[in-house]
């Protein structure tokens, strides 16, 4: 085997890359004091690919190494827990508030993206599939299916959605003039899931706690209204 | 650290089993986020492996998703069918749902405090 085969199909490579790259957005991201468009997921996917393309390396060859990085997702979804439980106490305090934001925007997030899908004329596959965009990639794909949409299409449009979701929360929320972190955690949680909260979590604690849970919650109302609205939108 | 990912993966794995045996379309980590939750609100505290390491855990959430971010790659062609629109409408109603969800929340809370402390 050639080394060019060797470096191809390799998990090493995969893994090695994603850290590299991850590391170097970082940096990036740090020079420019955390602006929102040095986002490391974006920065961070454009360096990968950059380099795949170089080696004439595809998806499932990168996947080899780089799905180790992407199984951590589950545990760290179960760690939201902790610092959700941190801050029990706002949780108590606000708790129905958040309830109802939540579930505005979990239907706010189907709405905006049929109707807008809708009146740009696209085909009814594509968007049956952008209907659960809003949702974390499992929820998405599923409701995807069930709508009649392209599972693999939805989870395309769930990470595009997250990665102008995390761009777009700070400077939206001091446009908005909100100083609030459970706003700020709640709202990106709704509008950019997992993606979205690993972004806020960069900003403070108590709106990444926020966030992961409007996340979980926006995916189940996704769930649920997702099938209704779209049946009396699209008939 | 391997307490911290015993916790974590167990918690994982009850959730996963649970909603698959009642087969709920909820992903079993968000599950296992609930269950864990609820385990901390009866143990009225946060046991100590998952105290320490958690913390720095979550500020590299970002790394977890550039694998799902490549995936762009494969569904370029898909993608690329409509360069003017798609963008337009993602960028649209992402921006207007976190909008539409920070206001009614903001509206919530004002209207719970005007109704003074509960």
């Amino acid at each position: 085997m050639s080394v060019l085969a060797w470096v191809q199909n390799s998990p090493l490579t995969g893994l090695l890359l994603t850290l590299a790259a991850y590391r170097a957005a970082l940096t990036l991201s740090r020079r420019y004091h955390g602006h929102p468009l040095a986002n490391t997921v974006l920065m961070g996917a454009v360096m990968v690919i950059a380099v795949l393309l170089l080696l004439g390396m595809d998806f499932q060859q990168y996947m080899k190494g780089a799905g180790f990085i992407q199984f951590l997702l589950g545990p760290v979804t179960v760690a939201l827990a902790i610092p959700l439980y941190n801050n029990l106490g706002r949780l108590r305090k606000s708790g129905l508030p958040i309830l109802l934001a939540i579930i505005a925007g979990s239907a706010a997030g189907v709405l905006t993206a049929v109707c807008a899908g809708l009146l740009f004329d696209m085909p009814r596959s594509m968007v049956l599939s952008l209907a659960p965009r809003s949702a974390t990639t499992p929820i998405a794909m599923g409701v995807a299916e069930v709508l009649g949409g392209i599972p693999a299409l939805a989870a395309t449009f769930v990470i595009v959605t997250g990665i102008i979701g995390a761009i777009c929360a700070k400077p939206l929320i001091q446009l908005l003039r909100i100083h609030d972190d459970v706003v700020l955690g709640v709202a990106t949680g709704v509008a950019a899931h997992g993606i979205g909260t690993a972004r806020v979590f960069q900003l403070s604690e108590t709106a990444g706690a926020f966030a992961g849970l409007a996340m979980g919650l926006t995916g189940l109302f996704t769930a649920i209204l997702a099938p209704i609205l779209v049946h009396y939108l699209m008939l | 650290m391997i307490e911290t990912f015993i916790w974590l993966l167990a918690y994982q794995f009850m959730g996963e089993v649970i909603a698959r045996s009642l087969g709920w379309p909820v992903p079993g980590a968000v599950l296992g986020m609930l269950l864990l939750f609820l385990t901390l609100c009866a143990r009225r505290g946060v046991p100590r492996a998952l105290r320490d390491n958690i913390p720095r855990l979550m500020t590299h959430m970002s790394l977890l998703f550039i694998p799902a971010g490549v995936g762009i790659l494969a569904f370029w062609p898909m993608l690329s069918a409509h360069p003017l629109s798609l963008p337009i409408l993602l960028v649209v109603a992402t921006l207007s749902t976190f909008i539409i969800t920070a206001l009614v929340l903001q509206l919530g809370l004002w209207w719970q405090k005007r109704r003074g402390p509960a």
